[in-house]
């Protein structure tokens, strides 16, 4: 399981519809244990594209030491599909950096953005639940 | 000449799950060499077989991506941390 405060619901969706028409990649501070995710890191989408992103990397270490300084670790990514569902793609499962992080998809294909929660442990792909929680 | 190094998650369970270990090198390279001596686990997603910087992780020389300075020639300095993150990527 994987809890979203509403605020950070809120600025994964936005962040994912300011970078159309290109996929949006961020990162997730939390805690690891718990899932309880506490702050969202947007990050520049160095592939700029519609079918690919690649976190910066610059942008990865601010995020990290931010989370550290905070008592927090990394513990998620989140990504645009901008034409398909919110399911890893075999590029998402193949790169997968980490089998302990939550994997957040954001499909904007549909009127309605739908945001989904995996994770991904080597080639195998677990749906968990997402709980938007208030702030 | 040492240097610490901090570690990504995903690599700690290979040092003893610590977050940061002492590795030695004057070099990027030399210090990750030492890396994978010290803590085996790690040979394969630090470095490839050919010697080059695996394309899954990006390191660091304190803030700077070494990837747009010297790459593993990258000169380091007593004091600098070096960090290794996952190169977090996907479609």
């Amino acid at each position: 399981m994987i809890r979203l405060p509403s605020n950070v619901y809120a600025e994964i969706v936005g962040h994912c519809l300011r970078g159309l028409p290109d996929e949006a990649c961020g990162l997730l501070g939390g805690d690891p244990v718990s899932g309880d995710v506490a702050r969202c890191y947007p990050t520049r989408n160095l592939a700029a594209s519609a079918k690919l992103y690649t976190v910066d990397p610059g942008d990865h270490l601010r995020a990290d030491r931010d989370a550290e300084s905070r008592g927090m670790e990394i513990i998620g990514v989140f990504h645009s599909h901008t034409h398909t569902d919110a399911y890893p793609s075999p590029t998402d499962v193949a790169q997968a950096p980490d089998p302990g992080w939550h994997y957040v998809l954001v499909s904007l294909r549909d009127t309605h953005p739908t945001l989904r929660s995996y994770r991904i442990y080597g080639d195998m792909v677990d749906e968990e639940s997402v709980v938007v929680a208030p702030r | 000449m040492s240097v610490e190094v901090r570690l990504p998650t995903v690599l700690r369970a290979h040092a003893g799950g610590r977050s940061a270990v002492i590795a030695e090198g004057g070099t990027i390279g030399q210090v990750l060499a030492d890396l994978v001596r010290n803590y085996p686990g790690m040979a394969g997603q630090v470095l490839t077989e050919d010697g080059t910087l695996h394309k899954f992780v990006n390191v660091y020389v304190d803030d700077d991506d070494v990837r747009y300075l010297d790459q593993l020639d990258t000169k380091v300095a007593p004091g600098q941390t070096v960090s290794i993150l996952p190169a977090v990527a996907g479609g």
